[in-house]
């Protein structure tokens, strides 16, 4: 397989959220800022190319019935790693991202590479997949979090870049929603332009 | 009285879905026709009240006594994953018309992070036995009332003439933005 071509097609063609619409959770959860987006996004590619690895490493000798159950517990495993790693390094993230650092495990983006993808390819492509929708899975979010955050505190990865009264909405609840239906409709008005 | 609030609070004033961003897959995923709706709904109360029940007891009578609350997501996890299980095998045996209703929702629970998500944030939040049971059925219908209420306007936004782009997804956001801001109007009421 075209290594390239499986790197790159968690980028758009089928990015995590904008074409999958896979772990919405936590891309609604934590983008009120660019850094937070950018912190889970790492978090989970980090448990996506782990699990990945893992997976893929042992696929033959898990028993097809007890495949899910065993998933689980190895993509668990990795979100522990996180857990305690993020909490002993990088407190402050850990207390803006919360509950949504253990929620990675039912990130159907994890549990859906590892069924989909890693149980059937070669541990070399299951490592490039999990890296290449693991990036594009960042991306999704600094992008989601960077226009919340500059609309919504007139802000830029914490930099003021605007002086005055800013749209609080985007910072709310509502405003995820609207920010990232928006965002999905630029990203099908890009996917018709490039094929 | 303190459990009414707990359960107002938890079905308006921080909706799990609409404010807490747990369970958004189901909500964009099988709202698209009411009765759908319903039927995840009643599996989800069901699966989400057992599981916090049990995580509770499993929390305080195991993982703290023993010092392993570090081992909690993967025990909840794999508790939620064998009560799915348990109660897909149970509702089979006791109950086909039940069984027969809620089948194809109960495997897709697992992966649900609003079961996952109550259960950490019951034992996160210091509640209880009682309160956890009450926040969890609290959460429950707070799922059900905004994936039944979204799914009602999804079978009505089917009928409009929605520009083509944003037919499907982009304009399902729009609509749960809009819903949200409604339910930011319950703010402050506990």
């Amino acid at each position: 397989m075209n290594q390239w071509k499986n790197f790159s097609k968690g980028f758009i063609r089928e990015n995590a959220v904008f074409t999958l619409f896979l772990g919405l959770c936590p891309t609604l959860g934590v983008t009120t800022t660019a850094v937070n987006g950018l912190g889970m996004g790492i978090a989970t590619t980090f448990v996506l190319v782990m699990s990945n690895l893992v997976v893929s490493l042992i696929k033959n000798l898990i028993p097809n019935k007890v495949r899910i159950p065993c998933f689980i517990v190895i993509i668990a495993s990795f979100v522990t790693v996180v857990e305690l790693v993020m909490k002993g390094y990088a407190p402050v993230l850990f207390d803006a991202l919360g509950i949504f650092i253990p929620l990675i495990v039912v990130n159907c983006l994890v549990l859906g590479r590892a069924e989909a993808f890693a149980s059937k390819n070669t541990i070399w492509s299951s490592l490039v997949d999990g890296m290449g929708m693991g990036l594009g899975f960042t991306m999704a979010l600094t992008v989601l979090g960077a226009v919340r955050e500059i609309l919504g505190s007139g802000a830029f990865f914490g930099l003021k870049m605007i002086s005055g009264e800013a749209m609080l909405l985007f910072i709310l609840p509502p405003g995820a929603f609207i920010a990232l239906g928006y965002l999905i409709l630029l990203a099908n008005i890009l996917k018709e332009k490039t094929t | 009285m303190e459990y009414v609030l707990i359960i107002i609070a938890a079905v308006f004033v921080s909706n799990i879905v609409l404010n807490q961003f747990l369970g958004i897959c189901p909500f964009i995923g099988v709202s698209g026709k009411v009765d759908t709706a319903l039927g995840m709904t009643g599996a989800v109360t069901f699966v989400m009240v057992i599981s916090t029940l049990v995580t509770y007891l499993i929390y305080h009578l195991i993982l703290v006594p023993f010092d392993i609350t570090y081992l909690r997501t993967i025990t909840f996890i794999l508790v939620i994953a064998s009560l799915v299980q348990m109660v897909e095998i149970i509702l089979k045996k006791i109950s086909p018309p039940l069984y027969q209703a809620l089948g194809i929702y109960l495997p897709l629970i697992t992966t649900n992070c609003a079961v996952l998500g109550v259960a950490v944030l019951a034992v996160q939040k210091d509640f209880n036995l009682l309160g956890s049971t009450v926040f969890a059925i609290g959460n429950a219908i707070g799922f059900g009332l905004a994936l039944i209420t979204f799914s009602g306007i999804r079978e009505q936004l089917d009928l409009l003439n929605v520009p083509a782009r944003m037919k499907g997804v982009p304009i399902a956001f729009i609509v749960a933005g809009l819903m949200a801001l409604a339910f930011m109007g319950f703010a402050g009421i506990v």
